[in-house]
């Protein structure tokens, strides 16, 4: 029952209030309860709604995820630096189950007037600061995840750029998830506000120690202003046991460039639901994505983008490879409305089943309310080009190499598109490590 | 170094070639001529293991051994190389290293080390020169991009690079300029030698000008009608097929 489910939630929040970060803030408390009571009204999203037709959330709502407290556990070296960027000189904030933990996390220096903290600095400094935000999704309709982000929130990270602030290094915030023996829920929240003709490469890492069976519930908030230009990366590789659901939002200036990736590769089942609104004169999106799964993995992306003002542009790129019986769900909604002329908008998403239970739902959804504008969408499903794989076998290559550095290739048509090498390099040799005859392939890249 | 008996195979249901006889030593050039759809490129593709090939009668041997019996990198490795008709692009995997691999998948199957980086790439770079193609097109993806000239450039620098023993050339020089056409000839004529031999699959007799084949087989409808000397695919130039077509049938 889903109205069961939903008080299952409610019951854990009026259990975990006290307890929650920031309980004693008037503010905060209110924001929390306000969005817990918007999830009662509008309960767990169902497979009737049209966004969530191919995704099933019952796993979700039939477990009685706790809510992560503080890990008692340290953290091995040896286990962080597996999901660090080898060579990459970067500000890193690491959270244990949604938690900020201090110990793991090194801030280089930041130029003046840059802010990268989390919550509790936030409250004790500057308290009012996220007060406008907390709430600012949960009006959303199929927003029941953002409400319960909203009402559980974890922790924060907070990235704040004044104008022409420049940040050379990444920040790379990495969300690990450990303890295997229970299934404990954590919501983190990342806002990153860009000030006018500024810099950041930005990094969101959610991976898992050990096979956990947790619940991800994260949103991120982006607003880019004038001339910001952005490169956000999300790489998901929780356990194939874990549960993940992401919501972003971005919001965009004139003449803002965000470039946002996703990679995901691992959780049982993963839903990325990112939001885009272009509205500013020049505003430009790039958004880029690979999933590659396979036993029961499931994972969907929605993508919807609002082309408000004229001269934007957004270019979408995913491409997926499935095998066992993995399914994925691709749906990308570009609405140009009425004005935005000389809108540019592509759209590609491409699909490689490698078995015959895999499954893809694709669908391009384009609704365009102006007459002098570009918009394409292609969407493809199949199989390796035997033609290709008949090549590499006639230089010499054995069938199964041949088929795993043609998969490798097909994938790699995203990765090459991320711009630090040493996140580029580690994402490359991750991929090629799930393949078949890996050290083989690696001869060929 | 080739025999091939009374070959039958079908191609989604249909038969293309129906009773081939063909018998190839060391050192020799075969010349394969026919109009299109006589089963010409069925045939360089049954030889080099296509999977979507169905043999339903006869043999071939390679070397003393059952070709057919051989998986198509094991041909590969024992020697034999196709000069693909249409070349596949393959983005994503870098040309140098697809040949340096390939290179090295022969050398490890006959036992002898593998060439390093370095040694491979003064091996290549000088192989690059003598087919006249443009070396950039070396760090490129397989085929991407290229144009058809390229694509065939590429090939024979493959074939030049791997050293074969025996090599079969799938319309090479079909849609190629007369400069082009040239150097695809003198990649072939550079590497005859007692120990290799070669089929020329080609639908015109231009590239006999410049490569003199042993023999000369008329493919017709999957069987090889007539075969002769160099003098009658000048036959065939100035009489086209029907003559021949005609011969068969009386005979």
């Amino acid at each position: 029952m889903r109205a069961e489910a939903t008080r299952r939630y409610v019951a854990e929040f009026g259990r975990i209030e006290p307890e929650l970060a920031g309980a004693q803030v008037p503010w905060l408390r209110a924001a929390r309860r306000r969005a817990l009571n918007r999830f009662d009204e509008a309960g767990f999203p169902s497979l009737r709604d049209e966004d969530w037709k191919y995704t099933p959330i019952k796993p979700i709502e039939n477990r009685g995820f706790r809510i992560a407290g503080r890990s008692s556990r340290g953290l091995k070296d040896a286990e962080l630096t597996a999901f660090q960027f080898q060579g990459l000189s970067c500000h890193e904030l690491v959270f244990v189950n949604g938690h900020y933990a201090d110990s793991w996390s090194t801030l280089g220096r930041l130029p003046a007037g840059v802010q990268v903290q989390h919550l509790a600095v936030i409250l004790r400094e500057e308290p009012e600061a996220l007060s406008d935000h907390i709430h600012r999704y949960i009006e959303h309709p199929s927003s029941a995840f953002a409400a319960l982000n909203a009402a559980f929130m974890t922790d924060v990270a907070y990235i704040r750029l004044p104008d022409q602030a420049v940040i050379e290094d990444p920040i790379h915030l990495l969300f690990i998830s450990t303890g295997e023996n229970e299934a404990l829920a954590s919501y983190p929240r990342i806002f990153v506000a860009a000030g006018a003709d500024t810099r950041l490469q930005l990094v969101e890492s959610y991976c898992s120690v050990g096979e956990t069976q947790h619940l991800t519930n994260t949103l991120t908030e982006i607003v880019a202003e004038e001339r910001a230009c952005i490169e956000h990366y999300k790489i998901q590789q929780e356990s194939i046991r874990n549960y993940h659901i992401g919501n972003m939002y971005i919001a965009q200036g004139q003449q803002s460039r965000v470039m946002s990736h996703s990679i995901a590769l691992g959780a049982i089942l993963a839903r990325n639901d990112i939001a885009v609104k272009l509205d500013a004169e020049g505003a430009a999106i790039t958004l880029n994505g690979l999933y590659k799964i396979g036993g029961r993995q499931h994972v969907d992306h929605h993508t919807c983008i609002d082309h408000l003002k004229p001269h934007t542009q957004s270019e979408e790129f995913y491409k997926g490879v499935l095998e066992g019986h993995a399914r994925a769900v691709f749906n990308g909604k570009v609405v140009v409305h009425a004005g935005a002329q000389k809108t540019e908008a592509k759209q590609t998403n491409q699909n490689l089943l490698l078995s015959q239970d895999a499954e893809i739902d694709t669908k391009p959804e384009l609704q365009i309310y102006a007459d002098d504008v570009k918009c394409s969408h292609g969407a493809t499903v199949g199989q390796l080009d035997e033609n290709a794989v008949f090549y590499l076998r006639a230089r010499g290559i054995d069938k199964e190499t041949a088929r795993s550095l043609l998969t490798y290739a097909f994938a790699d048509a995203v990765l090459s598109r991320i711009s630090p090498a040493p996140i580029r390099t580690r994402l490359e040799r991750l991929l090629i490590g799930q393949l078949p005859e890996s050290e083989r392939i690696k001869e060929f890249i | 170094m080739l025999t091939i008996k009374n070959l039958y195979v079908r191609v989604e249901g249909q038969e293309i070639l129906r009773g081939i006889d063909l018998e190839v030593a060391s050192g020799e050039v075969h010349a394969i001529m026919g109009p299109n759809g006589s089963g010409k490129s069925t045939l360089t593709h049954v030889l080099a293991g296509h999977e979507g090939y169905e043999v339903t009668q006869g043999a071939v041997t390679y070397q003393g051994r059952d070709l057919l019996s051989m998986a198509p990198e094991e041909r590969a490795r024992e020697g034999i190389f196709l000069a693909f008709q249409y070349p596949v692009e393959i983005p994503g995997v870098n040309n140098v290293y697809l040949l340096k691999a390939a290179l090295n998948a022969i050398r490890t199957h006959r036992g002898l080390a593998e060439v390093d980086a370095m040694e491979f790439l003064s091996l290549v770079k000088e192989k690059v020169k003598r087919v006249k193609m443009d070396e950039g097109l070396l760090s490129r993806a397989v085929n991407e991009g290229f144009s058809g000239g390229e694509k065939k450039r590429n090939e024979i620098l493959q074939m030049t690079v791997l050293e074969p023993r025996l090599a079969i050339l799938d319309e090479t020089d079909s849609g190629l300029d007369i400069d082009a056409l040239k150097s695809v000839a003198e990649g072939v004529n550079r590497l005859r030698h007692p120990d290799r031999a070669f089929i020329l699959v080609t639908h015109y007799q231009r590239l006999l000008n410049y490569i003199i084949p042993d023999r000369v087989h008329v493919l017709v409808g999957g069987r090889i009608i007539k075969s002769g000397g160099r003098e009658l695919a000048l036959e065939l130039e100035e009489r086209g097929y029907d003559w021949v077509k005609q011969e068969a049938v009386a005979a």
